[in-house]
């Protein structure tokens, strides 16, 4: 820790108290029955995330990473200032459509998953919460220098430095901000790399799921949701 | 804005009066008066608006500093009332009934500085912050470097150059 004062030293040893609705408790229901409720287990299903296999005949997974690349939909969730920068790109003068990518409202329609800058906790919470949703196979751009190691944001309380310790991310592009024509190579880059596939994001986040929940928990200090359950 | 000095100080216990330019000014007045201060400024003198409701932390001395900045919009007169607290107890009187937007103000000193405002609605919730443990983070005995160096994972490779030693090898790398 070179040029920090160590005798500044963070407050471990207090525990976020989990919300009063969200705790197991007894409850009476209408008819008088008393029943033991769990409220984030109750309504969610506890499977964790599975590896997708490849499909057994190269040439079978080759079309498909072909089929996957040429697909792509992208979710309209914007944090930090890139989400400026993507607005541009629906627009004639770039004109990402013409490349097949386009931009969804809700995660269940998209399948990648832009994070435009940097991301605070409490916006990292909601874009694990986004990409859980997603349905596979599903890819994380990381734009900016935010999410590479913190670009401006180095010395925030609040912010995260490096985007991959929670999120499988399978391109950054560079840049602070990364112009929109930087944010079209970035898209040939990764049509590139799925078409090679090697996208794997979502299978690294299936089989290293421990992994980032460890860290996702170590910094959202109000875990409120269920592990995997969307 | 000197007549409207001199009005109040005939009813009010205000401290020493820093023109900062022309319709700018504060100063300084003790707790327990900041409310009837801030009741004739608003009912009498004009000014309606509440500007900006903020603290700066005086560590040395141990005391916060709140600054109320009104703003009569007729007269083109901005005021900047400042009241010091007490930083170990931080505690400052809510003036939510007088200006509503007071209460998002409150809230995020709450929040960010740890002064309490009892009486406020909705004090005690979060603000932009969610599940924090640590100390009020604007609070200056709070290291936000380090916190965040103990706290978030940080790639290796970051280097800083100073602009001026950099441009100096660059240019003259012999040392002219």
């Amino acid at each position: 820790m070179k040029d920090v004062d160590d005798k500044f030293l963070k407050n471990i040893d207090k525990e976020f108290p989990l919300r009063e609705e969200l705790r197991p408790r007894t409850v009476t229901t209408p008819d008088g029955q008393e029943i033991e409720i769990e409220p984030l287990k109750d309504y969610f299903c506890e499977a964790a995330p599975k590896v997708h296999p490849k499909a057994y005949i190269p040439i079978v997974e080759n079309f498909y990473n072909w089929a996957r690349a040429n697909s792509l939909w992208i979710l309209g969730f914007g944090t930090g200032c890139g989400a400026i920068e993507m607005r541009p790109l629906m627009t004639p003068r770039f004109d990402a459509y013409r490349y097949g990518i386009q931009w969804r409202p809700t995660p269940r329609q998209a399948n990648l998953l832009m994070i435009s800058g940097y991301l605070s906790v409490k916006t990292l919470k909601r874009a694990v919460r986004a990409y859980e949703q997603m349905q596979g196979p599903k890819y994380v751009v990381g734009l900016g220098s935010c999410t590479i190691n913190g670009g401006m944001y180095w010395d925030s309380y609040n912010t995260i430095k490096k985007l991959d310790q929670y999120l499988p991310v399978d391109l950054y592009i560079a840049g602070c901000m990364p112009r929109p024509e930087a944010l079209l190579a970035g898209f040939m880059d990764l049509k590139k790399l799925i078409k090679a596939g090697k996208c794997e994001g979502a299978n690294k986040y299936a089989e290293n799921f421990a992994f980032y929940k460890e860290n996702q928990k170590s910094v959202i200090k109000d875990w409120d949701m269920p592990d995997y359950n969307w | 804005m000197r007549d409207i000095h001199a009005r109040l100080k005939q009813r009010h216990h205000l401290g020493q009066f820093e023109r900062q330019r022309p319709g700018l000014a504060f100063f300084t007045v003790p707790r327990e008066y900041l409310r009837g201060l801030l009741l004739d400024l608003r009912d009498k003198e004009g000014f309606s608006h509440l500007v900006l409701l903020t603290a700066v932390d005086w560590m040395e001395e141990g005391l916060f500093q709140l600054t109320y900045m009104l703003n009569n919009r007729a007269e083109d007169v901005t005021f900047g009332i400042r009241v010091m607290l007490d930083r170990d107890e931080a505690e400052g009187d809510s003036i939510h009934d007088l200006w509503p937007t007071a209460e998002t103000y409150q809230r995020e000193l709450k929040e960010m500085f740890g002064i309490n405002f009892p009486g406020s609605p909705r004090i005690d919730d979060e603000f932009i912050l969610e599940g924090w443990t640590d100390l009020p983070p604007y609070r200056r005995d709070f290291d936000s470097l380090a916190y965040s160096q103990q706290t978030y994972a940080e790639r290796p490779g970051r280097v800083t150059h100073d602009p001026r030693e950099h441009m100096k090898q660059k240019l003259y790398p012999d040392g002219v």
